[in-house]
Formats: C-alpha cells, sequence, structure tokens
C-alpha cells in the first residue's frame, strides 16, 4: 500500500491553511484531496466581499480569499489531487479514495479532515405542504447564480436570516430577481449585523422576526408559502397566517458539519457541534486524526477557519514528527446552560502549555457578560464582554493557565446587569 | 405517432400495475403502447408508498388480495433476479400491545395459515432477541419470515424498461381524456391532441380508475382516495430495526410501520387520512401524531435523522377488493381498479393475470424473442472494488462520485440516461439511482446532476426539468453569460 506521512481531506479554507502550516512545521510528505475541479471549496462561489478583514487586514472577494491559499499551496508544490472523493477513513488511517483513475488506499501517519459542512433542509426543519420545484438551500441557489450564471426564479421569499440567505438577497436583487421578503423563526437575526445592514436594509428587504414557512403551495411548481408569526416556544400562532405568493423560496436555515466519514471510522461524535470531539490540538478521539473547519463546527469568518487550520496542521506536523511531549493528565471541559457549546470539550495537559484558544456560542443574545473559566477550585480567567449574539462565535485565547493539578473545566458565561 | 398504427393493447397509467401489464404482455407476440400523464413513470401511489412486500398473512382468505399478494410474494425473488433490483427479504414483524391484539395476532396466524403463509408467534423474549430496540411494552409479535422491502420506483421503472427493450411503446405525458368505440377498435384520444387506437384498453389509472372507466361506461366502483403521510430517516444504523415493523392491523389500515429501505433508510408513516386525489401535501399535525405512534412502538427511534417527510395516496376504493375484470358492457376493456395495499407486493401477480386475460382475448402467440432480464446496472457495492476498477479503466466516468451521501457515479447516471425509460429530470435520476435522496437532499449534486442531463439530452441547461414539464430549474442566462 502506498503511504503518506500526512493525507488531508478536502481543498477549502480549512484544509488549504492546515496543509500550508504542516508543511510549514517540517512534513514535506502531504497530500491534499479535494473532490471538485478546483481548489477553494465555496468560497470560490462566494463572488461577494468580506473575506479576510482579520486574517488579512483588508476585504477580499472569496476566491480572492482562496487564491492567495492556493498560490501558497503551489509555491511549496504540496501534492493535490482534484476531481477525487474520499469514500473511507479508517481508524488505523487508511483512507480510501476514488477517481478517475481508480479506487486506490493511502496508509498515512495523520490525517486532517476539512470537509467543511452542509445546508439545513426543508425535510430537517419539517416545512408541511407539497414538494413543488423552486424551494433550493440558498448555497444550491448562489452556486446556480454565482458558477453558472443562473437565477432560480424571479419572485423569490427567503426562509432563515443565515448570512448565506442574507447574501442572496442582494445578490438575487442586483441580478434583477424581486426579494419579496426573510423570515426569521427566532426574535432575532441569526446572521452577521453587518450583512443585514448590507444585503437587506440597503435593499429595503424586511426581515420579519419571530415568524415562519408552515405551509407550501403548488403541486409541481411553488406558487405561494404560508407565513405564520411564532409565539415564544416557536409555535405557530393560529390567526396569524398570512399567504405570500413567490416562485421560489429560499432556505438558509442553518449549517450543520459534514461529519459523517469521521463518525464512521470511530471517531466520537460531539453532540451539540455534530462535529467530532477534539482536544486543544483539534485530535479527535483516534490519535492521529484531525478535524478543523466547518466539519468540525460552523464558523461564521473564513478567517477563523484559516486560523484554526493553521494550528490544525501544525498540531499534526508536531504529531507526525514526535515533537509533542506526553500529556501528563486530560480534562474535560463544560459549559454553562447558556452556552450551545464549547470547544474544546478535551484539554490535554502538558509540561509546557502552549495557549489555548476557546471557540464558544451563546444561546442568546446577551448584552453584559462575564465570561470565566475555572475549575472546581478557583477562577482562572475571567473577562468581561459586551453584545454576545448566537450568531457570532466567541473566541477567547487563554494563556499560562495553571492546569497540572486542576480538575474539569467549567466555561462560564454569566448575564451582568 | 403513428395514426394508422392499431395496437393489440393501449394501457392507461404508468403507475406499478400498467408497467407490471406491459411487461408481461410482452412475452406475447403483441403490440403495447402504454400512456402515462406525467412526465415520468411511477409519479404517483407507486412512488410513495412503503415499499414494503408484504407476506400475504393479512388479507381476508379467498379475495383477490390475499391471491395475489401470496403469490406476488412468491414470485418476487425471481422477478427481482430479472428486473436486476435488490429484493430483501427481511421479515416482517406484527407488534402486539394488547390481550385484543393478543387475539388479533391469533386470528391473523389462522388466516396466514389460510393464506399458505409462513408465520410464527413470538413471545416477548423472543422479540427482544432479534429487536432489541423496541418498546418495552410489547406482549409479543407475529413474524412473517417471507415479508420483503423493495425500491417501489425501481421496479417500476424498471418493469417499464424490460417492456420496452421487449418492444413496448411509452408515451409520457398524455393524459387520455376520452375513449370511443370505432367499429371493432377502441379509439383513446388525449388532452394534448394524440389518438390511438386498439384492440384492447387496460385501465390502469390509479387513483383515476374509475375517472377513465366512466370516459365509457358506468364505473362498476369508485375510488375513495386516502392519503399517507412518512418520514424518511438517514441510513444511521443498519441494525437500529432489522424487520418491518406492524402495530396490529384494524379496520381503517395497517397502520404505523417502521422499516428499512433497500439503501438502509428508514421509513416511518403512514398516516391514513381522506384526502382529494392528487393532494399529496403532508401536514404538521398529521407527522405529530405518526411521530407519537412511531415512539410509542420504537421509543429510541431518532426523529432528528429526518431528513425528508413525503406522502403519497392511497387509491382506495368502495370495493373491499382489488377490482380486476373485463368490462361486461364494453368489449375489450379490461378494468385494473382500487389497487391499495398490499398493491406493490401483488404488481407483479396482478400483471402475469391481467396478461394471460388478454392474450386468451387476442388468442397472441408466444413472443419466441422475449428477454425477461434487463441491462444489469453496475455500482461499486454490487460489483466489488477490483471489478469496479477495471471499469474505471474503461469508462473513467464511473471515477467520479457525483453523490456523496450515496456515491453515485457520473457513469451510473449517465447509464440511468440513456436506457430504456431512462431519466430525463432531476427527480428521474433521483428515483432511478439516489443522487438527491440523501442526507443533502441534492444540495451539493443537484447542479452537477443537472448538467450531466443537459450535456446527455443535448439541451441547453434551462430546459432541464425537476419533474413535470414546466418544472424547468434554471432560467435562461442573463446577459452576458450566454457563451459559457
Amino acid at each position: 500500500m502506498n503511504k503518506k506521512d500526512l493525507v488531508i481531506i478536502g481543498g477549502g479554507s480549512a484544509g488549504l491553511a492546515s496543509a500550508i502550516s504542516a508543511y510549514d512545521e517540517g512534513v514535506k510528505d502531504i497530500l491534499l484531496i479535494e473532490r471538485n475541479a478546483e481548489l477553494g471549496g465555496i468560497l470560490n462561489q462566494c463572488i461577494h466581499p468580506g473575506f479576510g478583514l482579520h486574517h488579512f487586514n483588508e476585504e477580499l472577494t472569496g476566491p480572492e480569499y482562496a487564491h492567495r491559499y492556493i498560490e501558497e499551496l503551489k509555491r511549496r508544490n504540496i501534492e493535490y489531487l482534484l476531481n477525487t472523493q474520499v469514500t473511507s477513513i479508517s481508524k488505523d488511517k487508511i483512507v480510501t479514495f476514488m477517481n478517475e483513475n481508480g479506487i486506490q488506499k493511502l496508509e498515512c501517519k495523520a490525517i486532517i479532515f476539512a470537509t467543511g459542512c452542509n445546508e439545513r433542509t426543508r425535510g430537517q426543519i419539517l416545512t408541511p405542504g407539497y414538494r413543488p420545484k423552486g424551494i433550493y438551500t440558498a448555497g444550491l441557489a448562489q452556486k446556480y447564480m454565482n458558477i453558472d450564471g443562473r437565477l432560480v426564479g424571479k419572485n423569490i421569499y427567503i426562509l432563515g436570516s443565515g448570512d448565506i440567505g442574507l447574501i442572496m438577497a442582494r445578490r438575487m436583487t442586483l441580478e434583477g430577481a424581486k426579494v419579496i421578503g426573510v423570515s426569521e423563526i427566532m426574535p432575532y437575526s441569526n446572521g452577521l449585523k453587518r450583512n443585514i445592514a448590507q444585503c437587506l436594509d440597503d435593499f429595503n428587504i424586511p426581515l420579519r422576526l419571530s415568524n415562519t414557512v408552515t405551509k407550501i403551495f403548488g403541486k409541481d411548481k411553488l406558487e405561494a408559502i404560508e407565513l405564520s408569526d411564532v409565539d415564544k416556544n416557536l409555535k405557530p400562532i393560529p390567526g396569524s397566517e398570512k399567504i405570500v405568493k413567490c416562485d421560489t423560496l429560499l432556505l438558509s436555515v442553518g449549517l450543520y458539519p459534514f461529519n459523517a466519514m469521521l463518525k464512521n471510522a470511530g471517531c466520537k461524535v460531539n453532540l451539540e457541534t455534530k462535529g467530532s470531539l477534539v482536544d486543544q490540538n483539534l485530535e479527535t478521539t483516534i490519535e492521529g486524526i484531525f478535524s478543523t473547519g466547518n466539519v468540525l463546527h460552523v464558523h461564521d469568518l473564513v478567517d477563523f477557519v484559516s486560523e484554526e487550520s493553521e494550528r490544525a496542521g501544525k498540531n499534526a506536523a508536531r504529531y507526525i514528527l514526535n515533537k509533542r511531549g506526553k500529556s501528563l493528565n486530560t480534562l474535560n471541559v463544560k459549559h454553562s446552560e447558556n452556552v450551545s457549546y464549547v470547544l474544546p470539550t478535551i484539554i490535554k495537559v502538558y509540561e509546557n502549555n502552549e495557549p489555548i484558544i476557546f471557540s464558544f456560542r451563546v444561546k442568546k443574545p446577551i448584552k453584559k457578560t462575564t465570561i470565566c473559566i475555572k475549575n472546581s477550585a478557583k477562577i482562572l480567567l475571567n473577562m468581561k464582554k459586551m453584545n454576545l449574539l448566537p450568531a457570532e462565535m466567541i473566541k477567547i485565547t487563554a494563556k499560562d493557565l495553571d492546569l497540572k493539578n486542576s480538575d474539569d473545566l467549567v466555561l462560564e458565561v454569566k448575564e451582568d446587569e | 405517432m403513428n395514426q394508422n398504427k392499431i395496437y393489440d393493447v393501449i394501457i392507461i397509467g404508468g403507475g406499478v400495475i400498467g408497467t407490471a401489464i406491459a411487461r408481461y404482455l410482452m412475452r406475447f407476440d403483441v403490440k403495447v403502447l402504454l400512456l402515462e400523464r406525467h412526465n415520468d413513470v411511477g409519479e404517483e401511489a407507486s412512488g410513495a408508498n412503503s415499499g414494503i412486500v408484504h407476506s400475504g398473512y393479512d388479507p381476508k382468505p379467498g379475495t383477490k388480495k390475499a391471491k395475489f399478494n401470496v403469490l406476488g410474494n412468491k414470485m418476487m425473488p425471481e422477478v427481482a433476479k430479472e428486473l436486476d433490483l435488490n429484493f430483501k427479504q427481511i421479515g416482517s414483524l406484527t407488534l402486539s400491545f394488547s390481550e385484543e391484539d393478543d387475539k388479533t395476532l391469533l386470528d391473523l396466524k389462522k388466516r396466514a395459515e389460510e393464506n399458505g403463509v409462513d408465520v410464527k408467534l413470538l413471545s416477548k423474549g423472543e422479540v427482544f432477541k432479534i429487536e432489541p430496540n423496541l418498546s418495552k411494552e410489547i406482549h409479543g409479535a407475529l413474524l412473517a419470515p417471507s415479508a420483503g422491502i423493495v425500491s417501489p420506483f425501481g421496479l417500476t421503472v424498471n418493469l417499464m424498461e424490460n417492456a420496452m427493450d421487449n418492444g413496448a411503446e411509452l408515451l409520457l405525458n398524455h393524459e387520455v381524456i376520452e375513449i370511443e368505440k370505432i367499429s371493432e377498435f377502441c379509439r383513446v384520444f388525449c388532452g394534448n391532441g394524440a389518438f390511438f387506437d386498439a384492440k384492447t384498453v387496460v385501465d390502469a389509472a390509479g387513483a383515476l380508475a374509475d375517472k377513465v372507466q366512466e370516459m365509457i361506461e358506468k364505473p362498476s366502483f369508485s375510488i375513495t382516495p386516502r392519503k399517507g403521510e412518512y418520514f424518511v430517516l438517514d441510513h444511521f444504523n443498519n441494525d437500529f430495526i432489522k424487520h418491518t415493523i406492524f402495530m396490529c392491523p384494524t379496520k381503517v389500515g395497517k397502520g404505523v410501520l417502521i422499516s428499512q429501505t433497500t439503501s438502509g433508510n428508514y421509513l416511518v408513516g403512514p398516516s391514513n387520512d381522506s384526502c382529494d386525489v392528487d393532494d399529496v401535501s403532508t401536514d404538521a399535525l398529521t407527522l405529530e401524531d405518526i411521530k407519537k405512534t412511531a415512539l410509542k412502538i420504537c421509543p429510541n427511534l431518532p426523529f432528528n435523522e429526518t431528513i425528508r417527510e413525503f406522502s403519497g395516496v392511497r387509491p382506495n376504493s368502495n370495493v373491499d377488493d382489488f377490482v380486476i375484470e373485463e368490462s361486461k358492457n364494453f368489449n375489450g376493456l379490461f378494468i385494473v381498479g382500487g389497487i391499495s395495499s398490499p398493491g406493490l407486493a401483488s404488481a407483479i401477480a396482478i400483471g402475469d393475470y391481467v396478461s394471460k386475460l388478454i392474450r386468451d382475448k387476442l388468442s397472441l402467440k408466444d413472443n419466441l424473442n422475449y428477454n425477461p432480464n434487463i441491462r444489469k446496472h453496475i455500482s461499486l457495492s454490487k460489483i466489488g472494488k477490483e471489478k469496479y476498477n477495471e471499469l474505471i479503466k474503461k469508462n473513467p466516468s464511473y471515477g467520479k462520485l457525483i453523490c456523496r451521501c450515496e456515491k453515485v457515479s457520473e457513469g451510473e447516471i449517465v447509464d440511468s440516461i440513456h436506457r430504456n425509460c431512462g431519466a430525463h429530470t432531476i427527480k428521474g435520476v433521483k428515483k432511478r439511482i439516489r443522487p438527491g435522496f440523501g442526507k443533502c437532499q441534492g444540495t451539493f449534486c443537484e447542479a452537477e446532476v443537472l448538467k450531466i442531463l443537459a450535456r446527455e439530452l443535448k439541451l441547453p441547461l434551462e430546459e432541464i426539468c425537476y419533474s413535470e414539464l414546466g418544472t424547468n430549474i434554471l432560467l435562461k442566462a442573463q446577459k452576458g453569460a450566454e457563451n459559457e
């Protein structure tokens, strides 16, 4: 069987960044596998600006952002395969993949899994009614628009205020379609603040909060939808129904990690993120298999995907090169009730610990908070933060945590008056 | 359109019954035309049901339902081989939850014996040994080992493909609106202006079978459509429930079932409510009820694995049995209607039987060139890695995976387009070989499938439809994008 030191699965933002950083850390025998005909992943269809503000300090489009990484990858002569689908990985780190040259297996020292996420579909949110043509996830409509140059309809309604939906509201308006409105079942938006302003407000597209689609009309082709307001428990309020005629319904109702292959390999799943359980090295519960980017947990900004993936690449390289010390202890990380998830959930304690980056989201908007990380004995870190939103992932870097004799950690978000 | 040609048989309706009759007719030297009002075969009840090949323990002994169900089940292993279908005889368990149910199971066992179906009563302990995830509340179950599952679209499509391989003709988008007797022939008029002559006509119009009969004579039955709604769960675990699980049947039907499909998904449903003939909408409260019932049967059924909901319309009738008869008033008209459950299980036996009625009527000779086998479908899971690698060498498109959820290659998609009764819509490809049926529901592969369809059918992208005519997915190119 052919061998490789490191195989990276997925050639989008996560895979590219981890390949480059693993190379720079000293691992040269790398293969990056991409299923599409081009590197760059979903960035290729995100032709709007807004990428790179954190990472490059300038505003780039998706393809521009990807291009910078692709150039770096090529400059290092890192090997990659296009049009190649990984069909399985095993717990002993054998990667099986298929392309037009056949099915092959590779034995590797480490794997970085960076396959991104899926959009939630109509079936998952249980929208009743008929099942006509004309209902698409926002990302599929975006692919048709930006890759194939085609609109999928002219009178558009959007369910969900996720960022892709907001971006598509603007994009389809600019292409001559009428975007009638956006409904969001939660009492607050699920997109970035800047996208609400730039994609809806600037085009006078109404956003209905606490409102959802409760019926689909049209047997073969979408003809209309029924909107209803929802109560505190997100149940439709009878009597609030409103019929809106449209030929297209875009769904922007959330993303989830496309993690099935890691689950099948035996990596334990984080039930809150639907990605894998990882420690601060981004290593899953199988030694040498790492997970990063949107397949680990869904990010809002590609800049954060790149940052995380650089860590994954570096840590995978250190693992391969035996540069990692033996861990002295393993801790679990838990969180308070108002937090929807925190990463990492496992911390390996070493003789010399690098700073640990915690990522988390809150369940509902909170104006003023104190965030602390503590164990049963004491508070290890304490910081104030304003305006936490579920739509915005929060990252905190914890330096010099004294973990040698620590028990499990809790991340607590306290609501301040 | 050959207006001068006189067909021996025109079949109205391309559901599993119409296509089965077409397939079995081709054993004889016969000219057959099948008229279907939709843009594909299997678009109504045949494409939206539980996919169960019932064992036949349940229908009242002596009825057509009992006869054709038991026969259809016995024929299925052989037919599945001929039609290259995955028929899995996983067996069914009918559960008892009360003393009353216990009595019902005893009655069903007696029925099964009268119908000639092997069954076995299992104690609670025996049931848990084979299905540990069922509710602890159950008393016991009736096991019917011969029950199985098959893809209902696969069966319908492959029956038609085989019929066409042997010379049958299929016209889609031809809705019959009128039938007239012209001397010794029947003239069948379609909504698009076309008409066709035949010596015999088979009414296999499903939920509209009574309406078709009414074009000629007073219908001998009336359809009382009943809707069944379902959940589809992802293939999360092949061992979670291994048998088809039924509740004790009542007067209105078989109740909610839980069953794997041949692709390892789980189906949960159906409901059973009266509806309009073409009402395939789903309803939030109905789905909620199904969920509640299913959780009583199987408390840990993971509804968070739901990927889709759908509904289908049962062509129930006011006759408590299938209607399979030659019209007494109108020479050459055969009525095959009211084929509700166990219709899928009975379809091939009905096809066999009706084709013989027509053979006798028209004194048809045997077709010496009849080939019961369709060309085999190729997939990695069927032929294994080594053979598949050889195939990729010959045809690299088999190495290009288009659907990553269901692992379908470009080569398989192209093949599904170029067969007889081939796919020409997004839904058609999905029904035949599954891209779009997986967890992502086509989010990733639909755009690729659309391009393959356009390329293979030599059509512009905007002419590719989702399902029916007029369901084009893309608008014409914007200015500046014409020369892609």
